[in-house]
């Protein structure tokens, strides 16, 4: 059912919104957190499960390094200190998505902690940077994935109930936890968003995790809670769960600004609670209620020993991050010399490594954006593939250039190599050699194809001869279908013109 | 030490998942009472110096390499499972899910 809200407007007059935005993402490491079960999406129900995962009595978890580097290097992005010496926590609760009785999370010692991500906006005074605090970023696990069967209409068989496949119980997941995001007003929305999407950008670069919100390996819940103004302390949270695109992040702050804002003008107290968002609707509805306390119980887990990294593994991680995605972005446009426009069709067709990787091995930026954005995005898009799957290498467009340099190629002929690469019959100079795709250079043969389409057409000679220079293009076009595609046009016309005896 | 109160024990019993009568409640308190009691014996040892441990081996960092292992097949997974539909778990209807 759905609640009173109020104008965004008239939030905006009576309240400040303060945020909380906990994102969990889920490694993409080959195995589970705590035991050698695959991790791949998609399996046949309960088939990556062991004694461990399924939490069989006596069974003992064995800690997954992939698991904790990706922890660390995550933390390190968002600028976080890294724990010196941390433990894993059980988090005790009743629930059939963890067949264990608890999860195996951190407590009060996260792996990371005190980071910082700055995130750009679109304000009413141009674009600007908002730097959101990050609480900590610990290691935890995935839970399984209910089935919920029968319903209202399931009561002749009796009560309803679930299905549980335990394929992602025991998953590794790290959770984002920011710290209150204080002072973004009106932009509260944008700022969840676009803080949403720097992070998954950086998940991405760091190489991590698939970040497909689509499929639950990012997900994002929203703390929200309104005071009357910045001096008055924190107000009453709510917590929605599961916002899992970045428009939907938006949507969900704003409207629960709103909810929250008729709530207390109308004299009424915001319950803390979690509250389940609805896609289609653009709304929240109330979930469980955490009047109750709840009590996990967390106690240091005594069947793992604590992690202490190195400062020396620690550096060495450091040392190996890529470039942060924004500041890659910005070197790239300035030393390319881009347009905004330019730049975005390259992020957005998701071209921008392919493009660095071809520039840096010595193609052109010309001739590598218009590779990438022209020919090999279309055969791309014919396939129903990415780009990046065609299997181009650097060293292809790199020989191709060479040869539209020297003459050896033309636009057209170049574009017959590629498809020959393309389709797997060899390198560029294979496929000329076996496809006999080479620019005709002798001219030998050029002048025979010109005095051929002349003989053709002998008017032609003579309207050129008066002066109408312009004509020389039938003629040119004729014996490039002539030698299918194979000559220069500009020797061609050369040729033709120093034949009859014409300068231009 | 404080005594367990009613509210103590119909707190852990829910915790825990166990029907606890109200009748019975001071009974349990205390039991458990006593039980705490006996355990605080060791508060008596002065622990001022004594760094907290949470495992008995004091050793750090131990890793497993990122490699697949056996997993089981669905029926050993279900072999001990009370109820099963399409190779998952049937469980009672989980409260508070919509
Ligand atoms: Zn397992």
């Amino acid at each position: 059912m759905s609640e009173a809200v109020i104008s965004y407007d008239e939030v905006l007059e009576k309240f400040d919104p303060v945020m909380g935005l906990e994102v969990h993402v889920e490694l993409g490491t080959n195995t589970k957190m705590f035991c050698g079960c695959s991790t791949e999406f998609g399996a046949e129900p309960n088939t990556h499960v062991c004694p461990v995962c399924l939490g069989l009595p006596g069974a003992l978890p064995a800690l997954n390094k992939i698991g904790v580097e990706s922890a660390i290097r995550i933390g390190l992005a968002l600028n976080c200190t890294i724990a010196e010496w941390c433990r894993f926590a059980r988090k005790n609760y009743f629930y059939p998505d963890m067949p264990k009785n608890f999860q195996t999370s951190q407590y009060d010692e996260p792996i990371c902690f005190d980071g910082y991500l700055d995130v750009e906006i679109d304000t009413d005074e141009g674009r600007k940077t908002f730097r959101v605090n990050i609480e900590r970023a610990h290691m935890e696990e995935d839970t399984g994935k209910n089935t919920h069967m029968g319903g209202a209409t399931g009561r002749i068989h009796g009560a309803d109930y679930s299905l549980v496949d335990y394929n992602r119980a025991g998953i590794p997941l790290i959770e984002i936890v920011t710290k209150p995001i204080e002072g973004a007003g009106k932009y509260a929305p944008e700022v969840a968003k676009a803080y949403v999407a720097a992070l998954r950008d950086i998940l991405r670069n760091l190489g991590v995790s698939d970040v497909k919100m689509e499929q639950g390996s990012l997900r994002c819940d929203v703390n929200l809670s309104l005071r009357r103004t910045p001096q008055d302390e924190l107000g009453t949270r709510s917590e929605t769960k599961n916002v899992n695109s970045l428009r939907s992040v938006e949507r969900a702050v704003r409207y629960e600004m709103t909810r929250h804002a008729a709530r207390l003008l109308a004299g009424e107290r915001i319950i803390q609670e979690t509250r389940h968002w609805h896609e289609d609707t653009g709304i929240t509805t109330s979930g469980r209620s955490k009047s109750d306390a709840e009590d996990y119980r967390y106690f240091p887990e005594p069947d793992l020993v604590p992690i202490a990294p190195s400062r020396e593994w620690v550096e060495e991680l450091r040392a190996a991050l890529p470039e942060n995605p924004a500041v890659r972005r910005a070197r790239i446009q300035e030393s390319w010399g881009l347009s905004d426009i330019d730049m975005q069709t390259l992020i957005n067709a998701d071209l921008l490594d392919l493009v660095e990787e071809a520039v840096a091995a010595g193609v052109s930026i010309e001739a590598a954006r218009k590779w990438y954005t022209g020919e090999l995005s279309r055969v791309a898009n014919e396939r129903e593939v990415d780009v990046a799957s065609l299997g181009i290498t650097p060293a292809t467009l790199v020989r191709i250039e060479e040869l539209i340099v020297s003459g050896g190629l033309n636009d057209k002929l170049a574009r017959q190599v590629l498809e020959g690469v393309l389709a797997g019959e060899g390198d560029v100079d294979a496929v000329i050699a076996a496809r006999g795709l080479a620019v005709v250079s002798d001219d030998g043969p050029l002048l025979d194809a010109i005095k051929d389409a002349l003989a053709a057409d002998p008017s032609v000679a003579e309207k050129i001869a008066s002066g109408k220079i312009q004509a020389a293009g039938a003629v040119v076009g004729a014996v490039m279908k002539a030698t299918r595609g194979q000559a220069d046009a500009g020797r061609v016309r050369e040729l033709l013109l120093e034949h009859l005896g014409v300068s231009e | 030490m404080s005594a367990i109160s009613r509210d103590d024990v119909s707190h852990l019993a829910r915790l825990a998942h166990i029907d606890i009568p109200s009748d019975q409640l001071d009974h349990y308190a205390q039991q458990l009472d006593a039980i705490l009691e006996a355990v605080a014996t060791v508060s008596a040892v002065d622990t001022a110096d004594v760094v907290p441990m949470s495992h008995p081996v004091p050793s750090t960092n131990v890793f497993r390499e990122d490699v697949p292992g056996p997993s089981l097949t669905a029926s050993e997974a279900l072999a001990g499972a009370p109820a099963v539909e399409d190779d998952r778990f049937r469980v009672p209807r989980i409260l508070d899910e919509d």
